[in-house]
């Protein structure tokens, strides 16, 4: 299934590393001593069981939250905290677990809010809706128009998003973080919550995106058949700490893995 | 039977009896609640982007009017003032948003409440030591504001306008205008209504909040500039006009927190319902009724209407 | 009525050309892609075949080669049965739903060498069954997303071929090859190879000519008075008779501008956008906007709601007789004049029909009342009868003669007849050459004097000279005692109820009528919300007490109709159930155009058919179904069985009017 060129990733140039990583809440230690990295063009899956730290992980590599401890590198150039801007200013674009979107905008103008960081036209002329800022508005129109017929959400274009179903919401979600046109998408369990149709149409955009716009795509996923499909590698933590890390086969027949998701007490 | 009659219908015979006052009564209620609606909209501006109720827009109302007389005392050209002024506002906004925004980020909203109580008395005590306590008068020869009325015949009688009015009910429609066209179709309005539905997402796409709060603040220092020129212009540039922020509260409640065409509106209904009440209901209970009456009418939307007229409607799918 | 084609343009290609000439900068072709309509003129429409059609010639099509086109109404596609025809090789539409193994079939039979197909999903389907195709040497396809890393070693995106083409028509000899290419096809000649998808068996590929297709398709536009004004929009499967007429044969012969939807979810819109004038919709299309209207309407306010019941009401009394330009008191048309501007215009706006000339419902019996409320409206909806044999027109009603319960008039050249048996059969120049490689079939179809038998029962209507259509011959049966049992009459009277989607209706050879329902899950759903009925899923709702309650009384009001016409009082249902799933195409319980396959349900449904007949109150089932991805499950129930008290009729008065 996966598209050949990805066999080369495992000698890849590295986009993404964590260190070290601790974060903690008060007493509760979410994420304890984790180290990973993201290759460029690679597709890299976050398992592990509820409670796990995956969304924690998620949240300090683009700047939700600051670690105590660890450093974060991110195109070459290395840091303790990230904060969200500068992760979407650096390139990365993320989506929710339970979806964030601007509810009460449509669908267009949420993929046009993804959009915010590639506009540079000063105020004046966007409010005079002439010269250059039209020009700017009419040239991201179209790359949000490719981005909605590339998820097929055509339809929907001019819908409040807060009046879509749920599987059409994530799918807005991706549209906004693709208009970002980013170098790492982030994607918070992008199949919860949907049908086995939904799952299937993700799944395909998901490697669409990978392979058209060579996006490289980090992924939190519960479904283990979906990740093990898409993905070239895989980290899985557990309580917080890494417990394996390579790729699906490898991971699959990792015993620690085995006992964790089987509940083997600790 | 006698005060039936007085309540319920001789007020209606005056208003057919004499149609031209009836005008006059009407005219002075919209522009009375033009102004108040000036000030919701501050409110609205700034609860909409930040969720913060902001209490201090009374007190920038005031600050504002003072800063502009205040620097055209000194000597300085009225427009060059308008223009320092600017200036101020934008300083207060990015000031507010170091100093007391950022860092109580994800801090309750009742802190960040509290906070503006606390920017209100700074306001007052600042502005108190700056430009004194005494009452002043507005620039408003000096901005080129009209002076005197327009008397219309109509209806066998007069109505008559005051110029000031006249000017007042154009640049606040100009200016509500701008902001609808700001909001609607830049990207930083389009930025400003993200932060409005979502702070997570907003921060997810890469819009800076404290660059959207800077410029919600500084918008709203703008209406708050532009209520206090107009305001000044009808009674005199005193801290005694903070009162009138409060009769922003019953607009907001009929208009909704979070709606600008609500403030509007609302602001509207409030300055229209008081000068009715106050000219032929207010005789029977010895006048007075403008203090209080607002917010009866705020009351009873409460119950009413409790998202207010044009409040949102949270669309939840199930 | 605009200028006609010369007698000498007797194919598509042909056409092509004489349109470029006649009316070169007339739209020919709109496509709305990334959010704008984009339009190409006859002469860029020409353009654009013709380096396409050398492309082709170049990876070596030729004459009488079978080129299939797979995908949704694109206007490359179009373009490449165009292209193909100009070649003198014969275009094969499949139908873009198919699953992999339905696609093998028809590309076997049919021979097809290069196989022109829309995106990625479709060249995943041929790439799965390849293998069987020896004969298959290249795909094509229109969207290049996702296949950037695949084998090209037989897989060419359209630009390119047509790339090849442009180059190599900078040589005047190329173009000089391709316009006698051209002024060589004949009337004649193969035109186009249609499967139909059959309610029972494989596939049959249906031979049209040149001549079958141009010629109806003129008939067909003289009959409606269409010219090069017309918008259509084409949104229908590219392999189904009527696209292909409609989109294609129709547009080059009268000239007239054809539309391609954003995407199949936008086409309402896109129809608004556009203002198309003549208008085309299986029945279904017509019951979902009914339906959704009536479902916005039971949410929307008080006052709303009342004034839609108000006028709609006004208009089932008027709206016909206004219409059909009878004559209307006064008054009446001043209401209805309000009620336009109220509620007519703006629903019709909503339903993108607003500037409808001519519309038409056809493929199957159309409820009576949904007909009545679109004509009611204003809208010129009309019925037609047609069959791929005939190159779609058998029958069809004139302009102001309009009955819910016909089918029409014989067409222009048509002949149409009834032998002893109640088959309808018809001659037309619209008579297709043969099934391909199936003369069996072929004589099966057609009489050696020219007769194509219809395999639809059906009689001319006394009153109206009109042709009625009661079932599908073969279909009509009778219960044990005699009685008249024609299932699909039945059906249709059941799915005229928004609540009841499908119907399956059993009682040859039986002793009495037995039915299984689908419902509509829109409509129940809704119907479920506002009565506070909580479901998890159709299989719960379907089989909740009150939804059977409801679905009872629907099937005694379909007793009492048949009760009052008489001839099928004996046949009254007696037991019914509502399925525990959607029948669903993807299994195998619809045809591709979504007619139920009786026999195969009754196979697959068997402890069900027979606890209906064996007095159970209740039956278990499982079925296996297929996902979309081809995968399967099995889906477990226990349906109950719900008995009818049978209306009360005077059997011997009955027999006596009989």
């Amino acid at each position: 299934m996966r598209a050949p060129s990805q066999s080369d990733i495992a000698a890849g140039e590295v986009l993404l590393s964590v260190e070290n990583v601790s974060l903690s809440f008060g007493g509760v230690r979410a994420i304890r001593d984790v180290s990973f990295d993201i290759r460029k063009g690679e597709i890299r899956a976050i398992i592990g069981p509820n409670g796990a730290g995956k969304t924690s992980m998620l949240n300090v590599i683009n700047g939700f939250y600051t670690p105590q401890q660890g450093k974060i590198t991110f195109k070459g150039a290395t840091r303790n905290k990230m904060r969200p801007y500068d992760a979407a200013r650096g390139g990365i674009a993320r989506t929710f677990q339970n979806v964030a979107l601007f509810r009460g905008m449509t669908a267009l103008d949420n993929i046009m809010a993804g959009r915010t960081l590639r506009m540079h036209r000063g105020l004046f002329w966007q409010m005079l809706r002439f010269g250059p800022a039209m020009q700017e508005e009419v040239e991201h129109r179209r790359r949000a128009e490719e981005i909605i017929d590339f998820l097929h959400i055509e339809h929907i274009r001019k819908v409040q998003v807060g009046r879509l179903p749920y599987g059409l919401q994530k799918r807005v979600e991706l549209a906004r973080a693709l208009a970002m046109e980013p170098e790492l998408l982030l994607l918070d369990e992008p199949m919860a919550g949907m049908n086995l149709e939904e799952k299937e149409d993700m799944s395909r955009f998901i490697l669409d995106v990978n392979q058209h716009y060579g996006t490289t795509i980090a992924l939190i996923e519960h479904d283990m058949g979906v990740v093990m499909d898409l993905s070239d590698r895989v980290v899985v933590l557990d309580y917080g700490q890494k417990i394996a890390d390579g790729t699906p086969d490898e991971v699959k027949s990792n015993q620690a893995v085995i006992d964790a998701y089987l509940g083997v007490a600790h | 039977m006698d005060l039936l009659y007085k309540i319920f219908i001789d007020p209606f015979l005056q208003m057919g009896g004499a149609p031209d006052l009836l005008i006059q009564t009407l005219w002075e209620g919209l522009v009375g609640g033009m102004l108040y609606a000036l000030i919701a909209l501050g409110f609205v501006l700034i609860f909409k982007a930040s969720g913060v109720f902001n209490f201090a827009q009374g007190i920038m109302v005031v600050f504002a009017a003072l800063t502009l007389v205040g620097l055209h005392a000194t000597g300085i050209p009225a427009f060059v003032a308008l223009a320092l002024t600017v200036v101020v506002m934008f300083a207060l906004a990015w000031t507010v948003e170091r100093v007391v925004l950022r860092p109580l980020v994800n801090q309750p909203d009742i802190i960040l409440f509290m906070a503006t109580f606390g920017l209100t008395y700074f306001l007052i005590g600042f502005g108190e030591l700056i430009f004194g306590g005494d009452p002043k008068v507005m620039i408003t020869d000096e901005l080129f504001l009209p002076k005197g009325r327009i008397n219309i015949p109509a209806f066998g009688g007069v109505v008559s306008l005051q110029k000031l009015d006249i000017a007042a009910a154009i640049i606040a429609t100009t200016m509500v205008a701008v902001l609808s066209v700001f909001f609607s179709k830049t990207r930083i309005g389009r930025a400003l209504r993200a932060v409005a539905d979502s702070h997570k997402a907003a921060l997810s796409v890469g819009i800076s909040l404290e660059q959207i709060w800077v410029i919600v603040w500084f918008a709203a220092g703008l209406v708050a500039l532009v209520t206090g020129i107009m305001w000044g212009a009808r009674s005199d540039v005193s801290f005694a006009l903070e009162i009138i922020a409060l009769k922003a509260l019953p607009v907001l409640i009929l208009g909704g927190f979070t709606s600008i065409p609500g403030a509007i509106v609302g602001g509207l209904i409030i300055g229209v319902g008081e000068k009715i009440a106050e000219f032929y209901w207010g005789p029977l209970i010895g006048g007075g009724t403008d203090s209080w009456f607002a917010f009866v009418i705020a009351l009873i939307f409460l119950l009413f209407w409790p998202h207010g007229l044009f409040g949102e409607k949270i669309i939840e799918r199930i | 009525m605009a200028s006609h084609a010369p007698a000498e343009a007797n194919t598509f290609p042909k056409l092509l050309v004489h349109n470029a000439q006649a009316r070169g900068h007339k739209p020919a072709l709109r496509h709305k892609d990334l959010g704008i309509w984009q339009t190409w003129t006859w002469v860029q429409v020409l353009d654009e075949v013709r380096a396409f059609a050398v492309g082709l010639a170049e990876i070596g099509v030729k004459r009488d080669d079978k080129i299939a086109i797979i995908g949704a109404n694109k206007p490359r596609l179009y373009w490449a049965m165009c292209a193909a025809q100009s070649l003198g090789a014969v275009p094969v539409p499949l139908y873009a739903d198919s699953v992999a193994e339905e696609m093998a079939f028809v590309l076997e039979h049919a021979e097809v060498t290069v196989a022109v197909t829309e995106n990625q999903e479709q060249v995943d389907k041929i790439i799965s069954v390849s293998d069987r195709l020896p004969r298959l040497k290249h795909v094509i396809y229109d969207e290049p997303r996702g296949l950037r890393d695949y084998d090209h070693s037989r897989l060419t995106w359209i630009d390119d071929v047509q790339q090849k083409g442009r180059e190599k028509l900078a040589d005047p000899a190329a173009l000089a090859q391709w316009e006698k290419s051209v002024a060589d096809g004949r009337g004649g000649d193969l035109a186009i190879i249609l499967y139909t998808s059959g309610t029972t068996g494989r596939p049959k590929g249906v031979m049209l000519t040149q001549d079958n297709v141009l010629i109806s398709a003129r008939n067909g536009n003289l009959f409606d008075d269409l010219g090069e004004d017309e918008e259509v929009i084409a949104y229908l499967p590219l392999a189904w008779v009527g696209d292909h007429i409609f989109s294609y044969a129709q547009s080059y012969v009268a000239g007239f501008c054809v539309n391609c939807p954003e995407s199949g979810e936008t086409v309402v819109e896109d129809r608004r956008e556009v203002g198309t004038t003549y208008a085309f919709a299986p029945p279904r299309i017509y019951e979902n906007l009914l339906t959704l209207t009536m479902v916005r309407m039971e949410d929307a306010g008080t006052l709303k709601r009342r004034m839609f019941h108000f006028f709609i009401g006004f208009a089932r009394k008027w709206g016909e007789k206004i219409l059909n330009k009878e004559k209307v008191p006064l008054h009446a048309r001043l209401i209805y004049w309000l009620g336009e501007i109220l509620v007519y215009g703006p629903l019709k706006n909503r339903y993108g029909l607003s500037r409808v000339r001519v519309g038409y419902t056809a493929g199957e019996a159309i409820g009576p009342e949904i007909f009545r409320f679109y004509r009611a409206l204003g809208i010129n909806l009309k019925q037609l009868y047609g069959q791929t044999e005939a190159s779609v027109y058998i029958t069809a009603q004139p302009d102001g003669e309009i009955y819910a319960d016909t089918v029409g008039k014989p067409n222009i050249d048509v002949e149409v007849k009834i032998d002893d048996s109640g088959e309808v059969l018809f001659k037309s120049p619209g008579v297709f050459v043969g099934y391909y490689k199936d003369p069996e079939k072929t004589a099966e179809a057609k009489t050696p004097d020219g007769w194509v038998r219809t395999g639809d029962a059906g009689f001319f209507d006394a009153r109206t000279g009109h042709l009625k259509i009661i079932d599908r011959a073969k279909d009509v049966g009778h219960l044990t005692d005699g009685t008249l049992f024609a299932p699909k009459y039945i059906e249709n009277k059941l799915k005229f109820y928004p609540n009841i989607k499908e119907a399956v209706a059993y009682g040859d050879k039986r002793d009495y009528v037995a039915v299984m329902l689908n419902i509509d899950l829109v409509a129940v759903g809704s119907w479920a919300e506002r009565n506070n009925v909580v479901y998890a899923s159709y299989q719960e709702l379907a089989g909740h007490p009150l939804v059977y309650a409801m679905i009872e009384k629907h099937v005694d009001e379909v007793n009492r109709s048949l009760v009052e016409e008489g001839a099928m009082a004996g046949a009254q249902i007696k037991r019914f159930l509502i399925l525990h799933k959607e029948l669903d195409a993807d299994d195998g319980e619809l045809t591709r155009t979504q007619k139920v396959r009786r026999g195969f349900i009754a196979e697959r449904y068997q402890p069900l058919v027979t606890a209906l007949y064996d007095g159970s109150t209740e039956a278990d089932i499982s079925t296996e179904v297929t996902f979309e991805d081809g995968r399967k499950g099995v889906i477990a129930a226990r349906v109950k069985i719900r008995d009818m008290t049978p209306v009360p009729y005077q059997k011997a008065a009955m027999e006596k009017a009989a």
